[in-house]
């Protein structure tokens, strides 16, 4: 499969021609946040306050890597599920939020913030961390050090690779591949 | 009368959590293998490839295969026959765990409280079940356990006229509902029967036995064989993108129930089914 390269920060152009399906290799500048993280942004909004990061036009990847081991910038670090972020995403992806890169369903309210906010949805390969470790170049604790793995941690990536699984209009890659293996399961016969 | 020092279990722990996060048990990567090569879909296909890339990865730069290095579950199966002398065991099997994540600069991802979640910055405490056998050994069984599948995995009480259409009902149903989320493609452990906590305890060891086995029983050897055939018809696929490949592995483990119930219970793992065995032989003495 050709493979397209993306070069981050996304942009509206950037974003109308990514597909629901396309294998792209992302480069340049993502951040690391998951559960806790999303957690305390979200207060700290709440609160009053404004994001440890400036996420226009950024992309998140709902991850939390291993340690380095000496030598290493980062340990292994594939994606987390998804779906755990939905509470939050779409305050997110009003506050500029473009991209995200995780794994696993999205619920409604977070691909109608996609559609709204012409966002997208990358997914990468679950359990697969030691190859995508390979990918990053750099890495900065920028917010939250106390939460260890789950802090917020500045990436430069290069060649990260990953699938368009909801574009920006909304065109969802779980639904329409599955339809196409799925065997009718009339003929079973289990008595 | 013979005995084991509980310094040799904690080594059993930290030897096999340093190894098993980096490198897969032979039955699973056949396993792996085998679905890639049956694998139709290309998206599919191309996922496999990078599966096998980074198990190779891992293994020869000896990082974990995938960054959730899970919940430590411990099994002891002690023999009657055996004294086990030279400390306390929970703190020794604790031990293993704690030194063998930051030996293997292994993800510490346990918090102490499920509600007021604190890390407990070593990944302990394990999950450990103790279970008194015959003989003169100690049987350590560990598991690596990720909790995107983990999250994923389901136990209902069934009614005993739900029958095996039920059963199988809700086993679709459980993997259908993991889909994406719990990174397949799958090793499945199905419990059925028990009360409720043996069912669980069952789909939990039905993950440890080796994925190339089937049951013993004709009737549960016909029925894992039968739901992996089913299963694979889902179309999910690996990582959910589509594919003739959804299970890898299916054990099925049961138990006597009561006339009234029908337990049953699927503990969803991902591709990275981390399990080892070790067995130590207990030393004589007056």
């Amino acid at each position: 499969m050709t493979k397209i390269r993306i070069d981050l920060p996304l942009d509206v152009e950037k974003i109308a021609n990514l597909k629901s399906g396309d294998s792209v290799l992302i480069s340049g500048t993502i951040y690391t946040a998951r559960d806790a993280a999303h957690k305390r942004m979200i207060e700290e909004l709440n609160e009053g306050k404004t994001l440890p990061v400036d996420l226009k036009n950024q992309t998140i990847y709902y991850a939390g890597p291993c340690p380095p081991k000496p030598g290493d910038i980062i340990g292994s670090i594939g994606p987390t599920t998804s779906g755990r972020m939905d509470a939050y995403a779409p305050i997110l992806l009003d506050k500029g939020l473009k991209g995200m890169i995780g794994k696993g369903y999205r619920d409604k309210t977070v691909i109608d913030a996609i559609i709204k906010n012409k966002a997208v949805y990358f997914g990468a390969v679950g359990g697969a961390g030691a190859l995508l470790k390979e990918s990053v170049v750099s890495v900065e604790i920028v917010a939250y050090e106390d939460l260890g793995t789950e802090a917020i941690r500045k990436l430069e990536v290069k060649d990260f690779p990953a699938v368009v699984i909801i574009d920006s209009k909304g065109n969802n890659l779980y639904e329409t591949e599955k339809s196409k293996y799925r065997k009718s399961t009339e003929d079973r016969n289990w008595g | 009368m013979v005995r084991i020092n509980v310094e040799k279990i904690k080594q059993a722990v930290y030897d096999s959590f340093l190894e098993i996060n980096c490198k897969l048990s032979q039955d699973v990567t056949e396993a792996i293998c085998t679905g890639f090569e049956s694998e139709e879909s290309p998206i599919g296909r191309a996922i496999f490839d990078d599966i096998l890339k980074n198990n190779s990865i891992a293994l020869e730069k000896q990082i974990p295969i995938c960054q959730d290095t899970g919940m430590a579950v411990v099994w002891v199966k002690a023999g009657q026959e055996v004294a086990l002398v030279g400390g306390n065991l929970n703190d020794a099997i604790n031990q293993g765990v704690r030194e063998a994540y930051k030996d293997g600069y292994f993800r510490n991802s346990i918090v102490s409280d499920p509600l007021n979640r604190i890390n407990t910055k070593d990944n302990t405490p394990a999950v450990i079940h103790y279970e008194i056998v015959e003989g003169n050994h100690v049987e350590i069984i560990v598991s690596a356990k990720g909790f995107g599948s983990e999250n994923m995995s389901s136990l209902k009480m069934l009614k005993p006229s739900d029958g095996l259409k039920g059963v199988i009902d809700f086993i679709v149903e459980t993997v259908t509902n993991a889909g994406p989320n719990a990174c397949p493609p799958f090793f499945i452990g199905v419990g059925i029967g028990g009360t409720m906590e043996k069912c669980a305890l069952m789909s939990k060891q039905a993950l440890m036995r080796d994925v190339s086995k089937r049951n013993a029983d004709p009737f549960y050897e016909k029925l894992e064989k039968d739901l992996i055939k089913t299963l694979n018809g889902l179309g999910i696929g690996p990582m959910g993108l589509g594919g003739t490949s959804t299970v890898l592995g299916l054990n099925i483990e049961v138990f006597p129930t009561h006339i009234a119930g029908l337990p049953v219970a699927v503990n969803m793992c991902c591709h990275v089914n981390r399990h080892a065995k070790t067995v130590i032989r207990g030393e004589i003495y007056d």
